[in-house]
This record gives structure tokens, sequence and C-alpha cells, in this order.
């Protein structure tokens, strides 16, 4: 379910991926931190909404370059959570 | 009959306690966080005080903000409706130790039955049927693995402290059951603030069937019939009904028997309830864990027999008699709830969001519970529940058949909501032949 909690953003050149919030949550846990080793399927950041939480997981493997959320920050749909290359 | 009453507790709970108050002539006070100040419970209220910023704590959670607003407004008993405060027994000793009327059971019988280890215990002694399981909290995975060897697998782990299926799992092998205890403990630590946790055989094929008590002002103890909740995502209800169609009259009998015997046992005061697992094959039950408060799905339970529970609830903690003749209670036709969430229909994720539109069905048997309207937004600080869509009719076919159309005519623009999904449960072929269990979703929803 968490794979699908969120929708790979555009992809530029080869291997770019931004992750985004699929709907308005408050960022609980950040678990992935810049300049981490992420594999598919790595949980990047845990998202709480409506009493439930939301693991947010990388979906190519990768280098975090930028982590975008700290916890307890609100995110709304769209909004850029972290960019792995 | 005291004069007034603040509901400490938002959207449809506290709005279908302000009617019934105002009905009565009681002056109802309602409380509000920043994110809730423009729904209509607020408004519906003859008065309303401001608790706090969104987040639960600085809000609905703040006990002494509650009994602050109760004070200043005059408040002479506090509702706490479900969730929140309700089931927390310091605040209900808080709120008796301010002067004011605790709507509610004795402190005491919700710590009794508020740690499921303590209420499966106790309910074992008074002669209410339990699943095996342990009979004090599992300290780690060894002894998590132990028990389950006693007991025998499948097991399900829950938080002792715990409810609403948070941190709850299901493990068919020692493997399994690894995983599922870190998950309950964690789980348990940030949600109910104790890391106890409790190993139970669990039931393969089980309908979740609860019956509603009652424990009158002079003590004695009244079953007002059974809820069929065992329509379930995530070990949390999506639709309920009554009568339960896998209950026959004698279950039902023996049933309503044991709930009475435990309300008895804890000298059960107000409207509360005894939940059990049945088992679909043989037609034995269960003790699953009583709730002490009211519950959600209370309304079925009042299309069936046209007892209005909260009412019940004010006479009682008023130290009155009920409405009703306990000796002449009856039961007639059959009554569905549909729990519009915001949430997607395929996956159940959380859609937060501002509403565009908000019409609500009507029509003969339909009732309409709702914490919203147009132009209010649903915010990401509490449980997806929008409105509790319920249907009453003569026999089950007719209350499914106004359920289908009251769905079809709920017109909700903005989040994303559940109706699709309801739609899809009201014609399935297993949930209408009624001969259904608690993975009936799981079925409609293969993943």
């Amino acid at each position: 379910m968490g794979r699908r909690a969120v929708r790979p953003g555009q992809q530029t050149g080869v291997a770019v991926a931004e992750v985004r919030a699929e709907m308005v949550a408050n960022v609980w846990k950040v678990v992935a931190a810049e300049g981490d080793h992420v594999d598919d399927g790595d949980t990047l950041v845990i998202l709480e909404s409506m009493k439930m939480e939301i693991p947010v997981l990388a979906e190519t493997q990768g280098v975090v370059t930028t982590m975008h959320v700290a916890e307890g920050d609100v995110v709304q749909e769209g909004d850029l959570i972290a960019v792995i290359s | 009959m005291f004069d007034s009453v603040l509901i400490a507790n938002r959207a449809e709970i506290a709005r279908r306690v302000v009617r019934t108050a105002r009905r009565m002539g009681i002056r109802a006070v309602a409380v509000y966080s920043d994110a809730d100040a423009d729904l209509p419970y607020v408004r519906e209220a003859d008065e309303a005080v401001r608790l706090g910023p969104a987040q639960p704590a600085q809000s609905y959670l703040d006990a002494a903000a509650v009994i602050d607003a109760a004070r200043k407004t005059g408040a002479v008993a506090v509702h706490p409706g479900y969730g929140f405060l309700a089931e927390n027994a310091d605040f209900a000793r808080q709120v008796m130790a301010a002067g004011l009327i605790w709507i509610g059971p004795d402190p005491a019988a919700i710590e009794q039955m508020g740690d499921k280890i303590r209420a499966r215990n106790l309910m074992e002694r008074a002669g209410v049927p339990v699943s095996p399981g342990s009979r004090e909290p599992v300290a780690d995975v060894a002894a998590a693995v132990a028990e389950a060897g006693r007991i025998g697998y499948p097991v399900m782990v829950k938080a002792a402290a715990g409810g609403g299926g948070i941190g709850m799992g299901a493990a068919a092998s020692p493997a399994d059951l690894r995983a599922a205890f870190e998950t309950a403990r964690s789980r348990a630590e940030r949600f109910f603030g104790s890391p106890a946790i409790l190993v139970e055989r669990y039931m393969e094929r089980a309908r979740h069937v609860e019956v509603q008590i009652l424990g009158l002002a002079d003590g004695r103890v009244l079953a007002l019939g059974e809820r069929d909740c065992s329509v379930q995502r995530r070990h949390q209800k999506v639709a309920e009904e009554t009568p339960s169609p896998g209950v026959s009259a004698g279950l039902r009998e023996r049933m309503l028997a044991a709930a009475v015997l435990a309300g008895q046992a804890v000298g059960y005061r107000g409207a509360g309830t005894v939940e059990c697992l049945v088992d679909a094959g043989t037609s034995s039950f269960v003790f699953l864990e009583m709730n002490t408060r009211l519950q959600v799905e209370h309304p079925v339970t009042e299309l069936v027999t046209g007892i209005d529970l909260v009412e019940q609830q004010f006479l009682i903690a008023a130290g009155e008699p009920p409405s009703f003749d306990p000796a002449a209670v009856s039961s007639s036709g059959h009554a569905l709830e549909l729990r519009v969430y915001a949430e997607d229909p395929v996956r159940f994720l959380p859609r937060p969001g501002q509403i565009t539109e908000w019409v609500e069905p009507s029509g003969e048997g339909i009732r309409v519970d709702a914490g919203y309207q147009a132009g209010n937004t649903v915010t990401p600080f509490y449980d997806p529940l929008l409105a509790k869509l319920c249907a009453h009719g003569a026999d089950r076919e007719q209350a499914l058949a106004r359920a289908r159309q009251a769905v079809a005519a709920f017109d909700i623009a903005g989040p994303k909501t559940n109706l699709p999904f309801h739609a899809e449960l009201l014609s399935s072929a297993e949930f209408v032949a009624g001969d259904y269990d608690t993975s009936l979703v799981s079925r409609l929803r293969p993943s």
C-alpha cells in the first residue's frame, strides 16, 4: 500500500525521481536523510493523515539528494517530499 | 434533569448529542478547535467555546481546557461522545471533582474495561466466554512466541490499552508473530502510551457482533439487541446492521445474556457496548472488548427500537428512570449504517479537502448523522468520518433497497469519499446474502 501512496514525479534525464505527497498530511517521521542511499521500496518518510500512518516509499534506487520536509510539517497534495537521483 | 450539558467532542457525534439536548430543553455547549470553527455543530449548539489549535492534544484531548469551558459557560454535565476523552477514567474523575455530572459509567468501570487483559480475565470470571489468550501482558517477542505456542496458531496480537484496530495484527507462524509483535508494540506506545501487548487465539471466519447495553440508574442492566459490524477495513468498521443476519434466535439470547453479565460484573451505568466475535462456522462466540461509551453505530439500534440512546444517557446520569418500559422493549424491522469516510473508495487512503458540494439523501427510513456541510474543510487532524448514512426498512431487503437509493442520492464533491464502495457493497452477492464475515472487504478488494 505504501508504495502506491506516492506517485512518481517527472523523471528528468536518466534517474531523477521526485517524490510528492498524494494527500494533505502531517509529516510524522523523516526516515531517510539527504545523502542516504536508498533502494526501491525503502521508506523515505512516514506521513500521518486522519489517524492513519502512510509510509512514503522510494520507487527507484539512488541517493536522496534533497529532503524537502521535516517532522511536524504539513504537506499539501502534490507537494515535493524528496528527490532521489 | 440537569439544565445544561457540555459536549466534549466534535463533528457528527457532537451534532447528534446537541439535537437530543435541544429537544429535551437542555442547553447545549459545544467546544471546538481552530480547524472546526465552521462546522455545523458549533453553530447549532446554544453556546460554543474555542479549546485551542487543531492538534487533538491541544484541543479535544486537553482535559483542563474542556473542564474550564464547562465552568465558564456554567454547564452542569459533560457528555464525552466517543473517542478523545470518552474512555479516559482520569478525565471522568476530574469532571466529577469539578462538581460536574459525568455522562458515562463509573471511572472504575472504564479502567477495568480499558485494559483488554484485565477485562478479559474479569469476563472469564463472570462466566462470559473468552478466547484462549494471555492472562498477563507479554513482555517481549520470546514471551509472545511461547504464549502463542500454548494458545495455538493463528493468533492475534493487540495493544492491551488499544482500540480502533490500531496496531492489531494476525500471525499464522512464529515468523509472522515476530513482525506483528514489533508493529503492535510500537503503535501501542505511540497511540496508547502503554507497550503492554496481549496474544489471543485468532478466529479465522469470524463475524464481529456487539450488544448494546444500558445500565439503569436503579442498577439493572438491559441488553437492547445486537449490531453486526463485520464489514471492516484495517480492522475498522465501515458498515453495520441490526439484526445480524448471522445470529440465530438462540445465539442472540445467549449473547444478550452474556452482555448483561458483563455489565453487571462492573456495575455498569449508562450506555455501553459489549463486542464479541462469532465463529461463522460453529455459532459460538467469545468476548472481545467492552466500549464504555456511546458507540459510533448506535443509530441502527435507535432505528429498530425507537429508543433515543442519548436521551437515556442523560436520564441515567441524572438518576432518573429511562423514557421507555424496560419490560416492553421490542425491535421492529432492519437497519443499516454506512460510514461515509473522506477516503478513496479503492485503497481506502485518507482524502481530506474542501467540500464544495454536499447534498444529503432523504426519504422514508433514511437518517443521516452528518458532521459537515458544503463549504467546510475536512482536515487531516481527525478521523475520516464525514457522516453516517442509515436506512431502516420493514425487513433487510427493504433496508438494503433504501440504502442503495440513498447512496446514489448522496452528493459530496471535494474530498474523495467511499460512497462508491458502499454502492458496490450493497450490490455484492456476499453482503446481500448476509453470509459474510470480517474478511468481506478484503475479498471485494483483493490486494
